[in-house]
């Protein structure tokens, strides 16, 4: 029913748009992790693998990569802990207050990240609002200062921020689980446990890849977060890219590094879109 | 969890820890002895009078509510037209067009910054206000795409046939039944868009020239020292947060009501 004017009309903008500010971009980011800088500070335009072979030699750039991921995996982790029986909660215990609490969980995601990643480092501080809290109830006599500047502070606070996003999806996914479903294992005698695990768990299985995802990529990428609350003990390879495109001025290998975290997020969410479709329920 | 006590009891845990921080943040910006400090001193409203009289601060404001609104401009110019060709159009190389589109929903900011940065860098751009705007923009479009495809799965496309056999033009038909008809997934996600781009910070990190966004003034204060006057002007950035929700959350209840009450007309009337 649509014309080719029509079909062309819709479809040559955005591609264009998309290809320029998109597409050739991450082109870029691949050609100049293959350049080098001269001693004076200039691209060479010369191809080769010196990045590459630099990120394999120095234990600097994969140590950090290792540590960002089990940072990453942590946050993943402690989302899941808190937004999935969270989820269900909603999904299956809320009755009328439904509505209100899946806005009461959305909300925090309108206060702006960096606020929050601010908020918990003036909890957290030495002088800060925690710390003074247990001197004040006689806790401590002098305040506890490896809360702030570590990898805790780090997992803590991305875990506040990527909780409402590993939610989100887990929720959506309960919501689609028809309810006949779940009342046909009641009556055909399984427990309250044997219904959850076999049959609610496995159709929430989508939902919980795609928070999952969204919780470990956003937060293996973050450097906002290391850079306020991390120290030098938390420390993420983002921060080790941002100083190569800053101060340390080399961009080919920032480049390369990020070329690989794309790859990896790539990968990370072809996997588990293939894992979702195997275990989606059709 | 199988018990609705334990699951209560676990969900107030999980509010209270994603409430926490936004009561200290509101606590404290009325904190005389500044930030931090159990319990708080002297409350008062003194940092909200210094805010109001930090030029600075205003001027970024008013810097990201402009980069805000051009990318929502550019995100839905391009993304409506996105998800109409995702939706109805075949063309080589569409799989690959709906990846790059939503990629940046998922990709951390950093990439998406570093990426458009070498951009800006070969086409010998200047970092301005402007190049912000086009990473906001052109990450969002993800944004208004999947909004709005989401809308065209509950369209009835009769009704834009019914337009077209009438001898109205696509460009009519476009504004005079598919827009409106789009009406809440499109005010959804310029309102999402919206917020989205005022609150960034990752890819504007790297593509900020001379002219701060307040996340970025923000962020170069917190490299400072703390004050709460960051409180203040969070707090203020929240509440006017709040008021877009409650205001899209009425009109999407209102429609939705106006919805059903016409499905409940449209009933009656079947049964008469």
């Amino acid at each position: 029913m649509f014309s080719r004017v029509y079909r062309a009309a819709i479809t040559l903008p955005p591609l264009v748009w998309v290809a320029l500010f998109l597409l050739v971009p991450y082109l870029l980011m691949f050609c100049y992790s293959f350049w080098s800088v001269s001693e004076s500070g200039a691209i060479v335009h010369s191809w080769n693998l010196d990045n590459y072979r630099e990120l394999l030699t120095k234990p600097v750039y994969w140590q950090t990569l290792l540590r960002s991921m089990w940072i990453a995996a942590r946050v993943t982790f402690f989302s899941m802990l808190l937004g999935y029986p969270l989820a269900y909660f909603l999904s299956f215990y809320a009755g009328g207050r439904k509505d209100l609490y899946y806005q009461l969980v959305i909300i925090p995601l309108w206060v702006s990240y960096l606020v929050r990643a601010y908020a918990w480092k003036t909890i957290l501080g030495t002088d800060g609002v925690l710390n003074t809290l247990l001197q004040y109830v006689h806790l401590t006599s002098h305040p506890l200062d490896f809360l702030l500047y570590s990898p805790f502070a780090v997992v803590l606070t991305l875990t506040h921020i990527y909780t409402p996003f590993t939610f989100l999806p887990i929720y959506a996914s309960l919501e689609h689980i028809p309810r006949n479903l779940v009342e046909a294992s009641h009556d055909l005698g399984a427990t309250p446990a044997q219904t959850f695990w076999r049959v609610i768990f496995p159709l929430s299985i989508p939902g919980v890849l795609a928070g999952a995802t969204f919780a470990f990529v956003l937060s293996l990428g973050d450097f906002l977060a290391p850079l306020l609350l991390g120290g030098p003990s938390g420390i993420m390879i983002s921060n080790i890219v941002v100083s190569l495109f800053g101060a340390a001025y080399n961009w080919p290998l920032g480049a390369a590094i990020s070329l690989c975290m794309l790859a990896l997020v790539l990968a990370l969410i072809f996997l588990s879109e293939r894992l979702e479709k195997k275990w989606s329920f059709s | 969890m199988k018990n609705p006590r334990l699951l209560t009891l676990h969900a107030l845990a999980v509010f209270s820890f994603l409430y926490l921080p936004i009561a200290v943040l509101i606590l404290y910006s009325f904190n005389g002895q500044g930030v931090g400090g159990f319990p708080p001193h002297d409350l008062t409203v003194n940092w909200y009078r210094i805010l109001f009289n930090d030029g600075p601060i205003w001027d970024s404001v008013l810097n990201s509510l402009l980069v805000a609104a051009a990318a929502m401009l550019i995100a839905l110019v391009f993304g409506i037209p996105a998800a109409l060709a995702l939706d109805r159009a075949q063309f080589p190389g569409k799989a690959l067009f709906r990846r790059l589109v939503l990629l940046p929903l998922i990709l951390p900011g950093i990439i998406t910054g570093l990426s458009l940065l070498m951009l800006f860098r070969v086409a010998d751009m200047k970092l301005s206000l402007l190049t912000i705007t086009l990473g906001h923009g052109t990450a969002l479009i993800s944004v208004a795409t999947t909004e709005v495809f989401a809308g065209l799965q509950k369209l009835n496309r009769a009704q834009e046939e019914a337009s077209l056999d009438l001898g109205a033009t696509y460009w009519q038909t476009f504004w005079r039944i598919t827009v409106p008809n789009l009406k809440l997934s499109i005010i959804g996600a310029a309102l999402l868009i919206f917020t989205l781009s005022m609150d960034e910070i990752a890819v504007s990190f790297f593509l900020i020239g001379r002219d701060n966004t307040l996340p970025l003034e923000i962020w170069g204060r917190l490299r400072r020292g703390i004050t709460p006057e960051i409180n203040a002007i969070s707090t203020i950035i929240f509440m006017f947060s709040l008021i877009a929700i409650i205001f899209w959350y009425r009109l999407r209840t209102k429609s939705e009501l106006s919805r059903e009450i016409a499905a409940g007309l449209a009933d009656a009337a079947n049964e008469c």
